[in-house]
């Protein structure tokens, strides 16, 4: 399929939203001043109509960024080459600047479980994965974001730390990573582990871009949190430390808010955008001094504080 | 290979809601694996009942939105998406919604749902040109007496129809998101809904049984003439020839002539 669009700009460092379709006239008139935007592939995977539109428009005015929800690639089969095809398609037509899946599954025989299904973090699944991401970056010819999972359960049989799998999945597929902070924090919370900790082993080299989102609250049987990766609220208040801890340890880095459920009227979402903008600015002059142990140190110091 | 075991063991208790929890899985101390697994389980119907939320507003709120979400959930839990495309998930609602005995009072609801349908279809079809009405009415009224009863259309790719045994459109027009106060004070009876989708914006318009069952024969393939003998059958006062021009006025058609369906 031939693409009219010249080679995708790089993700510039700055913040992004998710792009929902009531937000259409916000932005296509109002010109918010805004680093991208990122869709769900899936959404884009129908033939034509006003969602295309509405991607073509936002997509000649600022860079995109494409995240697949639906490829299954922590799943038991092979990734599926229709749907794989389907992704092609939408990253040739839109040339995004950032192309991104999750290690997770959907798909079990044929049907769809809409959700992102945890891993056993094993050997043979990480040389699944593995192929699975080799497979999409050669149908793509390009390279991929992996984003860290958000988890309720673990496998017993799992052998390997989260960020070592992370880490030996770019090593050996060359893909890059995309660290979702929220997620750190509900795994972390979950599953009783320090979140800074995991900051510290993740192979933040990797780290092309960032995502913060809101998640939801329950309680565990003991009383303890259960938090749910639900993207239907603000970035709650102690994931904002966490980020400034992982601007610290990996640099700037461009950074999404998602907000996908009872999604609000733009001025709120673009609110959420500038207070990580605001965030970065400052890893950016951190950044530009001589020394990055400073910024490294303050970001501990917010961390803890 | 017991990965691939593990995750089986994980779909299959997804897919059982009686089911306990499959082994191999753990949580901390303290927490309870059942209660975590549910947390899967609650987002896929979630977010499953949310897609049909999104495609099927006019239908929630004729029934209200307890009832919408417990029929869904019904729905839900037996039918699983094939894709992870989900604007098309909700192609089989409106017959779920027929067969579901508690909204047997509604006896128009399971229609509205397929008039909701066919528009989330049109929104995603693919874009092509429409036939304008006047080339049509031209051709009509030529001097020439073409054969235009032996002529074909081509259907745009989003042109639907959405049969109705209740006025189904003005029930639908009437419950917007902007009406206030919804009210139907019209003749109660029977329409199709012909959803287009010309340009950008998804057009609803109604069509009485006579010309429907025209519309439905000559976007399904056949010649005008045979699409006419199945109107009149139905309904013998039916204008053909301004049948026709509605349709290309809703954006119905790409093409006059031809011999492909």
């Amino acid at each position: 399929m031939a693409s009219g669009r010249s080679p995708a700009a790089p993700i510039p460092t700055r913040a992004g939203v998710g792009l929902k379709p009531q937000h259409a006239r916000a932005i296509l008139e109002g010109r918010p001043d805004i680093g991208f935007f990122e869709v769900h592939a899936e959404n884009y995977m129908g033939h034509g109509g006003p969602p295309h539109r509405l991607l073509e428009a936002v997509g000649a005015a600022y860079p995109l960024s494409v995240h697949g929800v639906g490829l299954s690639i922590g799943g038991p089969a092979p990734v599926d080459p229709v749907h794989l095809r389907r992704l092609r398609a939408v990253v040739e037509r839109y040339s995004p600047a950032l192309v991104s899946e999750h290690l997770a599954w959907s798909t079990h025989g044929g049907e769809f479980l809409n959700d992102l299904l945890p891993v056993p973090l094993t050997e043979p699944t990480l040389a699944r994965v593995a192929d699975g991401v080799a497979a999409v970056q050669d149908a793509l010819g390009r390279m991929i974001l992996i984003e860290n999972p958000a988890t309720y359960l673990t496998f017993v049989d799992s052998t390997i730390p989260e960020t070592d799998f992370l880490r030996r999945l770019a090593d050996r597929t060359g893909c890059g990573l995309l660290l979702d902070v929220n997620n750190v924090l509900v795994s972390a919370t979950n599953h009783g582990f320090d979140p800074i900790a995991y900051l510290g082993a993740f192979p933040i080299e990797r780290v092309l871009e960032i995502h913060l989102a809101g998640y939801d609250e329950d309680r565990d049987a003991d009383g303890g949190r259960l938090l749910i990766d639900a993207h239907g609220s603000a970035v709650r208040p102690d994931v904002w430390p966490l980020y400034e801890r992982a601007l610290a340890v990996a640099g700037p880095v461009a950074t999404l808010i998602e907000w996908d459920h009872d999604v609000p009227d733009w001025p709120v979402l673009y609110a959420e955008a500038l207070r990580a903008e605001a965030l970065l600015a400052e890893a950016l002059l951190a950044e530009a001094r001589p020394c990055r142990r400073a910024a490294a140190e303050r970001g501990a110091v917010i961390a803890h504080g | 290979m017991a990965d691939r075991d593990a995750l089986a063991g994980f779909a299959a208790a997804l897919r059982d809601p009686a089911s306990a929890p499959p082994s191999g899985v753990a949580a901390r101390p303290g927490a309870d694996v059942a209660r975590r697994f549910a947390v899967y389980r609650n987002n896929i119907a979630v977010g499953l009942i949310d897609a049909l939320r999104a495609g099927f507003p006019v239908t929630e709120r004729l029934v209200g939105a307890d009832f919408f979400r417990a029929m869904a959930r019904a729905f839900v839990a037996d039918h699983k998406p094939s894709s992870p495309m989900l604007f098309a998930y909700g192609g089989a609602f409106p017959a779920f919604v027929a067969g579901f005995e508690p909204a047997g009072g509604l006896p128009y609801l399971a229609g509205v749902a397929g008039l909701e349908a066919a528009r989330a279809e049109a929104l995603h079809a693919a874009d092509a040109p429409t036939l304008d009405a006047a080339s049509i009415a031209g051709a009509l009224s030529g001097a020439v007496a073409v054969d235009w009863l032996g002529l074909r259309v081509g259907a745009h790719p989003a042109a639907r129809l959405a049969d109705g045994d209740h006025p189904i459109v003005a029930i639908w027009a009437a419950h917007q998101e902007t009406a206030s106060e919804p009210r139907f004070d019209g003749p109660w009876e029977p329409e199709a809904a012909l959803v287009t989708r010309p340009d950008q914006a998804v057009l609803v318009r109604a069509l009485a049984p006579g010309p429907a069952a025209f519309a439905a024969a000559l976007l399904g393939g056949a010649t005008i003439g045979a699409a006419g003998e199945r109107a009149l059958s139905i309904d013998n006062s039916v204008d053909i020839g301004r049948t026709l021009i509605a349709l290309a006025d809703a954006g119905a058609m790409t093409r006059l002539g031809g011999h492909e369906p």
